[in-house]
């Protein structure tokens, strides 16, 4: 025994060098992560569905949201959002204000106006024929427009043509598409009339249905001079449309009101009619932050579902930790199997989700006729967040693997 | 005896233990077991189950840290070194076999081999190549693509040699290497151990069969935890099974 606790000593050797540690590659990391997934395809696509799901909900709801507004913009570029119109307002007394017949002409002089026309109301009714009760107006309004107004207001004539100064000069009427429908015209022609203010009107044209002016729509058009003549106008504008140059629709926004009524500039409304139509847009909102903590919610249970598949994992895995412990893995290199296997896991249900989200977004807007656009930042962003996700999951049964004493890994069959 | 220690690295024992105990709690699975195990030794450690021959393998192995007594692992100070640090001891310098072979199920031979150098910081190719010479050393070269389920239990346990001694550890640690095999290819795979010492590894078979351990050069008798017998009469140490010089690395 003696001789032995002798050579026990470290004896006069110089020590040996400590033994280091090798670095593994990462793509031994990402090898090794993997095998613990490909044995177990089922379990792992499950569980990647989960993440899947609350990704793709996501994806979809940027995706559907930015295809819809994607496509308001393209219309709102083909309307222009650089048309401005200017309404009474009220005056003093409360009763309706009106416009200076001049403030067509001031606007036209502001520079940055590159088009200037007008609208204005008569009290005049219209009907299919005279035979038509006076109450049964239909809610239809009668205007006297002058004679610039499609250019103004981006008006498309689908039958006949415009009011112009040959056929103002005797009783003419251009109808929007709800007025014609109500008044059952359904085309343009010297032989279709309707009884407007008391006489007969004939329908020189008929108008497309108009975006931007949605009143357009029910409104039978007279010519100014016209109007004036047959239908006792006051000759006041009741509604000015401008376009400003794109650049300074601000500006002319600014002073719009004060050009249009220099007296009395509060008695002029200006509005933007674009803005009234992303107004609308926005409204989806609530719905889309609905749907979008909805999927939230789906990638919270995906991402449980991931921890949970990652701590069976290393339950049932604990023969190979051992193993692995013997083979010379340390903690960190355990630790990090794991959670590299968690990451891979939730990537691939990132990948996979993402992917959907594009389908659902492609398939919705091209039933709804929307250019489909998934962004960018969706896309990294459902990726982004499912590695998040992936590495909470996973950190914890991988600090249980990495913890795991090799002797009792090796001492479970 | 005064001899000091040459301090050629081939001339180091692979393990020295020194008044090693190991309790679980109360029990003590291992009381002051003092063992000296030279560079290219074949012994067996032999002892009924509860004789402590798991705790002394763990031990030697160093997946485990001894309650009390030194042991030294090729040279280190087990006890000096940090959890990481054995960690590498283990990539580097054991080899393990196991009874329950620890192959993973779907992974062909080769891969499963080249693991055994996962940790040691050498390429992918390169771990493969030595892995495909391992099996071919083994006698598994028309097996590199064969999974657990397509091989014998022989043949597994040959799978994991392969893996064991793919890196040319210092010690090559068996613990019922044949436990799970029939005779005959418990025959083989002993053989194969022989032919593993005669090129020079250290081999340690860990066994409760008593004609496994009376067969090899040396017999390490556990019961209760303490050495009851040493074959090479380690009250003399010129006894210890001398080493072929040439075998020597």
């Amino acid at each position: 025994m003696n001789a032995t606790k002798e050579l026990a000593r470290p004896g006069g050797a110089a020590p040996p060098r400590r033994p280091r540690p090798a670095r593994m590659k990462p793509a031994d990391v990402m090898r090794v992560g993997g095998s613990g997934l490909r044995s177990r395809p089922m379990r792992v696509f499950l569980s990647a569905l989960g993440i899947a799901i609350g990704i793709a909900a996501m994806v979809g709801v940027v995706g559907i949201s930015t295809s819809s507004t994607e496509d308001l913009n393209r219309r709102l570029a083909a309307l222009g959002t650089n048309l401005l119109t200017v309404t009474p307002g009220q005056d003093f007394g409360g009763g309706t204000a009106h416009l200076p017949v001049e403030s067509v002409r001031m606007i036209g002089d502001i520079p940055a106006v590159e088009s200037v026309s007008a609208l204005g109301k008569t009290d005049a009714k219209v009907y299919r024929n005279d035979y038509i009760p006076q109450q049964e107006t239909g809610g239809l309004t009668v205007s006297a427009a002058r004679t610039d107004l499609p250019e103004s207001v981006g008006a498309e004539i689908v039958d006949g043509r415009w009011l112009n100064a040959a056929n103002s000069r005797y009783p003419s009427v251009v109808l929007g598409p709800k007025a014609a429908a109500q008044l059952g015209v359904h085309r343009a022609g010297a032989d279709v009339r309707v009884w407007l203010g008391g006489q007969w009107f004939t329908v020189v044209g008929l108008l497309a249905p108009n975006e931007l002016i949605p009143s357009l729509d029910s409104a039978a058009l007279v010519g100014w001079s016209a109007a004036e003549r047959e239908l006792d106008f006051d000759g006041y504008p009741t509604t000015i449309y401008t376009r400003a140059r794109e650049s300074a629709v601000e500006d002319v926004q600014a002073i719009l009101g004060a050009t249009a009524s220099p007296e009395n500039p509060s008695e002029a409304n200006v509005s933007r009619p674009s803005d009234a139509l992303a107004a609308k847009q926005a409204t989806d909102d609530a719905l889309s932050g609905l749907l979008l903590g909805l999927g939230g919610v789906a990638l919270l249970v995906g991402g449980v579902g991931v921890a949970n598949t990652m701590v069976i994992s290393v339950l049932e895995r604990r023969s190979e930790i051992g193993l692995r412990r013997s083979l010379g893995a340390t903690r960190g290199q355990v630790r990090t199997q794991f959670l590299a296997e968690a990451l891979l896991l939730s990537a691939l249900g990132g990948l996979g989700g993402v992917l959907l989200g594009i389908g659902v977004t492609t398939g919705y807007a091209a039933y709804q006729g929307w250019p489909a656009v998934v962004p960018a930042w969706a896309m990294a962003g459902g990726v982004g967040a499912t590695l998040v996700i992936g590495g909470l999951a996973g950190f914890y049964p991988a600090v249980r693997a990495a913890r795991l004493p090799p002797t009792e890994a090796l001492a479970t069959t | 005896m005064t001899s000091p220690i040459p301090a050629t690295p081939a001339a180091r024992p692979v393990v020295e233990l020194a008044g090693v105990s190991k309790t679980y709690e109360d029990v003590a699975a291992l009381r002051g077991a003092d063992l000296l195990i030279r560079r290219g030794e074949l012994l067996a450690i032999v002892g009924p189950s509860g004789s402590g021959k798991s705790t002394m393998l763990n031990i030697m192995g160093t997946l485990d840290r001894p309650s009390a007594g030194q042991v030294h692992i090729d040279g280190h100070d087990v006890a000096r070194l940090s959890d990481r640090e054995l960690s590498a001891l283990r990539a580097g310098t054991i080899g393990f076999v196991f009874q329950q072979f620890h192959l993973a199920q779907g992974v062909p031979a080769l891969d499963s081999v080249a693991d055994g150098l996962l940790y040691s910081g050498r390429p992918r190719g390169e771990r493969r190549r030595l892995a495909e010479r391992a099996l071919r050393r083994v006698g598994l070269g028309h097996r590199l693509y064969h999974e657990p389920h397509q091989l014998s239990g022989g043949e597994k346990q040959r799978v994991a040699i392969a893996r064991a001694v793919l890196g040319d550890p210092a010690l090559l640690l068996a613990d019922e290497p044949t436990g799970a095999l029939d005779s005959r290819s418990g025959a083989v795979v002993i053989e194969l151990l022989y032919e593993l010492h005669e090129a020079g590894t250290t081999v340690v078979v860990i066994t409760h069969d008593r004609d496994i351990a009376a067969s090899l050069p040396r017999e390490v008798r556990l019961k209760d935890g303490r050495i009851e017998h040493d074959s090479a009469g380690a009250s003399d140490p010129a006894a210890l099974s001398p080493v072929p010089e040439e075998a020597v690395r």
